[in-house]
């Protein structure tokens, strides 16, 4: 009997509490992003009781075509809008979406631990991940065949490289996918002549290598400040995605913060980088 | 009591054969069993229908996938009559009729960005998803010879799909070689040599293979099966054919194993006395009298068992590597038209033509995965008919 009562004191609570919640807004999208967009919501959270922010995963893909069904609120995305899904968007709702830049993100290269290179060129990670460049010595390194590794196409990321570095040529057939880039790290780590890309090198095994922009310039490691000031050559924005009409009231001041101080503090402690001085929201 | 009452008079298993009159309610529980399993084949028939209706606009030829495409200056909107205009945003007639100018002149000017993102290239008004650019080589700008190509996340999109098939082929062809003999050895085992006590062990720890769930095997093919094939192979790639094959194989074992089992055990017994009788050995019956007359009854075992090896998922993503190699080389990485749909599916744009081409790869291996079954199936009928004597 005394549990019963509990129960319906519990779910009347529950009840009132969830109208209570004025604003409840939902994020989907990238896979890349889920992490950091449950860090936001946790502190803007923390600071707003009033607002409740939901974030969920599923891709970049899946996180626009939920925003043209109205199946979320905010759409993360790890590239941009392509021309096809503005498009979309477009026959729907009359206007473009409104696009907000909210983090930075460098990109690493990584080979095993034991490979004595430290440093590659742009010009010859486009070889090794065209398949141009096959052995280790090409590049200054043992006599052994480079076992390349790369994202799964349906990633943010590997879209991303392969436009930046690989200036839009494919990448060699061999290349294997990994799901994530966890994966690529361990395979990294685990394959003595390996090599491949993903954020920052987390755990051992696996070292980060410092980039050339051509043969004739300084190797930059990637770090906060060579991303920021632009300096390490390979990295990206990070966006979030919203229908202009629903860009105002609570979800518009959880994007002013997100852009904020506040929460490019929450961008560093992720381990992304925070947007450049003139893109922050004051 | 009841129960005792249908015991005397026979009506049969809880009085189902004396027709609804006598138990209505009853006779409402058999046609509801019969509603549900009836639903089953209609689910199998609308799953068909979603696939094929998602891929058909491929199929009809109506896809384009030109990198580059006509583009009009958005000041020229006016020069286009209302139709030409519809046709050119690709919009039907109802989207057409509701659109302002101002959203019509936003469409214009995004197609025209399109129009300019669009890569200068040789092939970029090629239209890739024409059936011969999915199965026959072609010589891609920055490539030196025709090859298969599948980079379908590319600035000219690349959709052949034989590697992909190959791939499918080279894993399910390793795990049947690895399962079969495996399971069929087992098989003949628990059915006709090993003693009963035994066969109640070992026949539900066999099945109990059947119950680990594959992204486990997959792992476990990923950490440890890698590391080792690696070792003893010396393959260049950690992840191949070979490792994934290996893997999905002990997938196949317990499928293969319990049909090819069941369909020993339902050999007579009069046969194997018979021989026994006429002075064969327990092995001698059972390989030359036991496996020739459950033969159909095997074939099908094999069938399902390429059926759920060449569907199976999770453990080709997880231990395959995933590249798309024209090869027929057990040792290279291969990517799997199962893996293939599992890790585009999500980022592939809704309604366009990558997506498209998945639903496309799916219908093909619902297509053979269910011819495969269905030959299963009729071979284990032939099996039962010939064996009680029909055929």
């Amino acid at each position: 009997m005394k549990l019963i009562k509990h129960l319906f004191v519990a779910i009347t609570a529950l009840g009132i509490g969830y109208s209570a919640q004025a604003g409840n807004i939902t994020v989907k999208g990238s896979d890349t992003m889920v992490i950091l967009g449950q860090k936001w919501a946790e502190r803007y959270m923390q600071t707003h009781p009033q607002t409740k922010v939901q974030v969920t995963g599923g891709g970049t893909g899946v996180g626009i075509a939920a925003l043209l069904n109205r199946g979320t609120d905010l759409a993360n995305a790890s590239r941009k809008m392509k021309p096809k899904e503005v498009t979309d968007f477009v026959k729907i709702y009359n206007k473009r979406p409104t696009e907000y830049k909210v983090a930075l993100d460098g990109l690493s290269i990584y080979v095993n631990d034991q490979n004595p290179i430290k440093e590659l060129s742009l010009e010859q990670l486009d070889g090794i991940f065209t398949g141009k460049i096959k052995n280790w010595k090409e590049v200054g390194g043992q006599d052994s065949r480079i076992v390349v590794y790369s994202r799964e196409n349906s990633s943010g990321t590997y879209e991303f490289f392969k436009e930046s570095v690989l200036k839009g040529k494919d990448f060699a057939a061999a290349v294997q996918t990994m799901p994530g880039t966890a994966a690529v790290l361990q395979a990294v780590a685990r394959e003595k002549f390996g090599i491949g890309y993903g954020g920052a090198a987390y755990g051992a095994g696996a070292k980060d290598l410092a980039i050339k922009k051509d043969a004739g310039s300084k190797a930059v490691e990637p770090s906060e400040e060579t991303v920021v000031n632009g300096t390490y050559p390979i990295w990206r924005y990070l966006y979030i995605y919203v229908n202009p009409a629903i860009d105002q009231g609570e979800i518009g001041s959880y994007l002013k913060w997100i852009r904020s101080d506040a929460g490019q503090r929450v961008v560093k402690d992720i381990g992304y980088y925070p947007l450049p001085e003139n893109l922050q929201e004051k | 009591m009841p129960h005792r009452d249908i015991g005397k008079r026979s009506a049969g298993w809880m009085g189902l054969s004396r027709g609804h009159k006598a138990r209505p309610l009853e006779w409402i529980a058999e046609k509801a069993i019969f509603a549900v399993s009836l639903s089953t084949i209609l689910m199998v028939f609308l799953i068909f229908v979603f696939i094929a209706k998602e891929a058909w606009p491929l199929l009809a030829g109506k896809m384009n996938s030109a990198a580059s495409q006509e583009v009009i200056a958005p000041e020229d909107m006016d020069k286009l009559s209302a139709e030409e205009l519809r046709v050119y945003l690709e919009m039907t007639k109802a989207e057409f009729a509701a659109k302002d100018r101002e959203t019509l002149q936003l469409l214009m000017e995004l197609k025209a960005e399109a129009g300019a993102e669009a890569p200068d290239d040789k092939d970029a008004e090629i239209n890739t998803t024409e059936l011969r650019y999915l199965v026959k080589p072609y010589q891609w700008s920055d490539y030196d010879k025709p090859e298969y190509i599948w980079q379908p996340v590319s600035a000219i999109h690349k959709y052949n799909i034989i590697p992909l098939v190959i791939g499918s082929l080279k894993t399910t062809l390793v795990a049947l070689l690895f399962a079969v003999p495996l399971a069929l050895g087992a098989a003949i085992y628990v059915s006709q040599l090993a003693p009963p006590k035994l066969k109640e062990y070992v026949k539900p720890v066999i099945e109990l293979l059947a119950g680990i769930p594959s992204v486990v095997l997959g792992f476990f093919a990923l950490i440890v099966m890698a590391t080792f094939l690696q070792s003893v192979t010396g393959s260049h790639s950690r992840l191949n054919a070979l490792v994934a094959g290996i893997a999905l194989g002990i997938a196949v074992i317990p499928v293969v194993f319990s049909i090819a089992e069941d369909a020993l055990t339902s050999v007579p017994r009069s046969y194997i006395q018979a021989a026994l009788a006429l002075g064969a050995s327990k092995w001698q019956a059972a390989w030359q009298v036991v496996l020739p007359a459950a033969i159909p009854g095997v074939f099908a075992a094999v069938a399902l068992g390429f059926g759920r090896a060449i569907g199976e998922t999770m453990i080709v993503l997880m231990a395959s590597g995933n590249a798309s190699i024209m090869s027929w080389d057990l040792l290279d990485s291969t990517r799997t038209i199962t893996a293939t749909i599992a890790a585009e599916m999500a980022e592939a744009v809704f309604g366009g033509h990558h997506y498209r081409i998945l639903f496309m790869l799916g219908m093909l291996l619902f297509a053979v995965t269910f011819i495969s079954n269905l030959l299963g199936d009729i071979v284990i009928h032939r099996l039962k008919g010939r064996l009680e004597g029909k055929s």
